[in-house]
């Protein structure tokens, strides 16, 4: 243990804390701008760039980045003289120099961590700016992410975040100096590079450098046409974070409420994607058991194991990185897109309304979804199955911007038929849920017999891969589950080398599975908010009625009125999907 | 950045290949490769930096923020005479820089860029070794001593004829 002081106080610590670490444990907090500390999920950002964190060490020439220097015996620490506030004062008034002005009207305002610690520093001008030129870039503009690189402080943690925690390799720095700023390769747009839309740069961003690509204003107008039948679906993780932007803790669920704003805010019909959902398993566990079956028959040729599909981030990835096992993904389309199809089919039918007139709004804690809805697969004479997708954060401004007092709205149903969910359906925003869903209704199908237990808390968890064995009445199923594209990479190469001997892995992009995807409500590093949101996506499963998919009536009702039985013809066209190699696409100039 | 496309061969592919090989692949190695492989082709296309990535194991935009980022390294092709100009502390306070700018201006490229032509590149060098010859120029493997902004146009002649 390494002994020490830092203002006046005497602290303890273990040899390899850092300063900055070592003062929180005494409840001191030194304002930390580019460091970031993602202790659940193993990473620790810490380039020591930005210098706002620095200390003065008594018998130390120069001050000390408090992120990343290592306590040592007895030293005296003091994080506030004259000394430190001045160089930290003079830090922020150099990076403010080349920073945008326009905090009125930026994206991240009231949520930007530079703008937090400016207030915290009490800066009150921005010196320097007459004889200081800016640095300014082109702005890019994707389906998904929009990078205005002018709000860049080179912190570099959506890079750490792409490249290490990821393994995508999107993002790098690159140009040096004055003109250094984070790019794709070649300084080409998002969209042609590597870029899966995962969105946890933008999760990481302290500025409004890394943004979504904001639906809201599209949304107002079309909900005030009077010749559009707007509906929306709402993603099962939305639900567990959305009170966090309305000041209720993290972890608490509200279903209701969010069902009542949606109401308020003008849909004509407010459906769950949690039942396209259940309609995902039928169709994805229907393909897990044909699979399974003519492999225990011998079927030599049959693609094992089978990964999961409902992720557009992870399926971002396989097409540009993983281009020759594109064939063992299932072809099941995400939850997204089978609500989409079956809307503007079969419910359009219902309701009398045409194609063109109804308009499909999906509420996703992703980004990629964005993407995803743009697609050409699923479009129909360009008419898209899902018009667009809005975050959990755009959902909340909208229902500041409409006066919903968010915290006193009255709970409120799903409406039917597509509003209406299994458990099961809603374990699929956290990280295991998808295949811990495809087990409780293959089990069944596989065995005839009715299951006990539902919960598998065996394939429950935070740890980037996990594995369980699954006794499906004597025949043994071996599962695999990654979350985070670093992880899934790691399962892909032992698939590749043969060395894996999984049936089924369930792969999703985000840490933690959708509960902390790029569209969530930021955590500005708190990952402990993260196992609140699962911990509330368990509890509203265990408080259904209806644990299974293939139980729901409605789901019945869907395959009995129109789809006929799951993977039919017509199951396929609309709920199935093919797989296109991106490596070619991606053309270096 | 470079908007020349570039098509690599079988046998220059290989030869990139091999030279990754020769340092194991590994991508701490990878500044290294890449100096070996400007060596072998003048520069770093964009083609060529994405074999290198592929074989280095480095993600392609790691690759180039490595190229931009050392002033050695370069995407662009130097000129069939390449102009260096002699930028260090002697030929500078003699008047390197007025003389960069007569280049500049006669050749109408900026440094790091060659002309449309491929004739011309002009780049820039901190000390030749001939502090008393300041400022000094060189064309590919001649030197020119004491050159004054009145001789660009000339030196510029003898390699246009």
């Amino acid at each position: 243990m390494i002994k020490l002081t830092i203002d006046n106080k005497i602290v303890e610590v273990e040899k390899g804390t850092t300063i900055y670490k070592a003062a929180k444990k005494v409840g001191i907090d030194i304002p930390v701008l580019c460091y970031m500390d993602l202790a659940d999920l193993g990473i620790e950002h810490k380039p020591g760039g930005c210098r706002i964190c620095v200390v003065e060490v008594e018998g130390r020439r120069n001050l000390a980045p408090s992120c990343s220097t290592e306590v040592t015996e007895g030293m005296v620490v003091n994080t506030h003289s004259i000394r430190v506030l001045n160089a930290r004062r003079i830090v922020m008034e150099l990076i403010l120099s080349d920073h945008p002005k326009e905090c009125l009207v930026c994206p991240k305002s009231g949520n930007c961590e530079l703008q937090s610690i400016a207030i915290k520093l009490g800066i009150r001008d921005i010196p320097y700016q007459e004889i200081s030129e800016m640095s300014t870039y082109r702005v890019d503009f994707s389906p998904s992410i929009i990078r205005n690189m002018d709000k860049c402080i080179m912190c570099r943690r959506c890079e750490t975040m792409c490249n290490e925690f990821q393994t995508v390799g999107a993002l790098s720095a690159v140009n040096r100096g004055f003109m250094s700023v984070v790019a794709p390769a070649f300084e080409m747009d998002l969209e042609d590079s590597v870029c899966t839309y995962c969105g946890q740069c933008v999760a990481v961003c302290p500025t409004a450098a890394l943004t979504e690509v904001d639906h809201t204003n599209k949304l107002i107008r079309d909900l005030a046409n009077p010749n559009k039948t707007v509906i929306v679906q709402t993603a099962p993780a939305v639900r567990a974070a959305l009170g966090e932007e309305f000041g209720l803790e993290p972890g608490t669920l509200v279903t209701g409420k969010m069902v009542s704003a949606l109401r308020q805010l003008g849909f004509k019909y407010v459906f769950d994607t949690d039942f396209a959902a259940d309609l995902t398993i039928m169709e994805e566990g229907t393909e897990l058991l044909e699979r399974l079956s003519k492999h225990l028959k011998g079927d030599k040729n049959v693609k094992l194991p089978i990964l999961t599909s409902c992720c557009p981030g992870w399926v971002n990835f396989f097409e540009s990185q993983f281009t020759d096992m594109l064939d063992i993904p299932s072809t099941a389309r995400s939850p997204q897109q089978m609500f989409g199809a079956i809307a503007k089919t079969y419910f359009a039918q219902k309701i009398n309304v045409k194609r063109e007139d109804l308009i499909v709004v999906s509420i996703m804690p992703c980004l990629a979804k964005k993407y995803e809805c743009q697609r050409d697969e699923f479009k129909v004479n360009g008419n898209p199955d899902v018009d667009y997708s809005i975050s959990t954060r755009e959902l909340a401004s909208l229902i500041k911007r409409a006066n919903i007092s968010f915290n006193s709205l009255q709970d409120d149903d799903f409406d039917a038929p597509l509003g209406e969910s299994s458990g099961a359906g809603v374990i699929f925003g956290a990280t295991g849920g998808v295949i811990e869903a495809a087990v409780r209704t293959a089990y069944e199908l596989f065995t005839g017999k009715s299951l006990e237990k539902v919960d598998f808390k065996e394939l429950r968890g935070m740890e980037g891969i996990r594995q369980a064995t699954i006794d499906f009445g004597g025949t043994p199923i071996n599962i695999g589950i990654a979350h985070g594209l670093g992880k899934a990479r790691q399962l892909l190469e032992s698939i590749r080398k043969g060395e894996s001997n999984f049936h089924a892995i369930e792969i999703m992009a985000c840490p933690g599975g959708c509960i902390g995807g790029g569209g969530q409500p930021l955590h500005h590093g708190k990952t402990e908010i993260l196992k609140k949101r699962m911990e509330a996506i368990y509890r509203e499963d265990e408080g259904k009625t209806i644990r299974k998919s293939h139980e729901n009536p409605y789901i019945i009702k869907l395959y009995e009125e129109f789809l006929g039985k799951p993977m039919s013809d017509k199951a396929h066209k609309l709920l199935h999907t093919h797989y296109v190699d991106k490596k070619k696409r991606i053309i270096y100039i | 950045m470079s908007n020349i496309k570039v098509e690599l061969k079988k046998n220059q592919v290989d030869k990139i290949k091999e030279i990754c090989k020769s340092f194991n692949n590994n991508p701490g190695e990878l500044i290294n490769a890449l100096h070996k492989v400007q060596s072998t082709f003048g520069y770093l296309p964009a083609e060529v930096q994405e074999v290198v990535s592929q074989e280095m194991d480095v993600p392609l935009s790691k690759v180039y923020g490595v190229v931009t980022f050392y002033s050695f390294f370069s995407m662009i092709p130097k000129g069939k005479y390449p102009i260096s100009i002699c930028t260090g502390t002697a030929c500078y306070v003699r008047g390197a820089e007025t003389v960069l700018q007569e280049f500049k201006k006669e050749l109408g490229i900026e440094v790091g860029e060659t002309t449309a032509d491929g004739k011309f590149s002009i780049g820039c060098l901190r000390c030749v070794g001939a502090c008393g010859l300041a400022p000094v120029v060189m064309v590919g493997e001649k030197t020119y001593g004491r050159v004054s902004p009145e001789m660009v146009k000339d030196i510029i002649k003898e390699y246009n004829e």
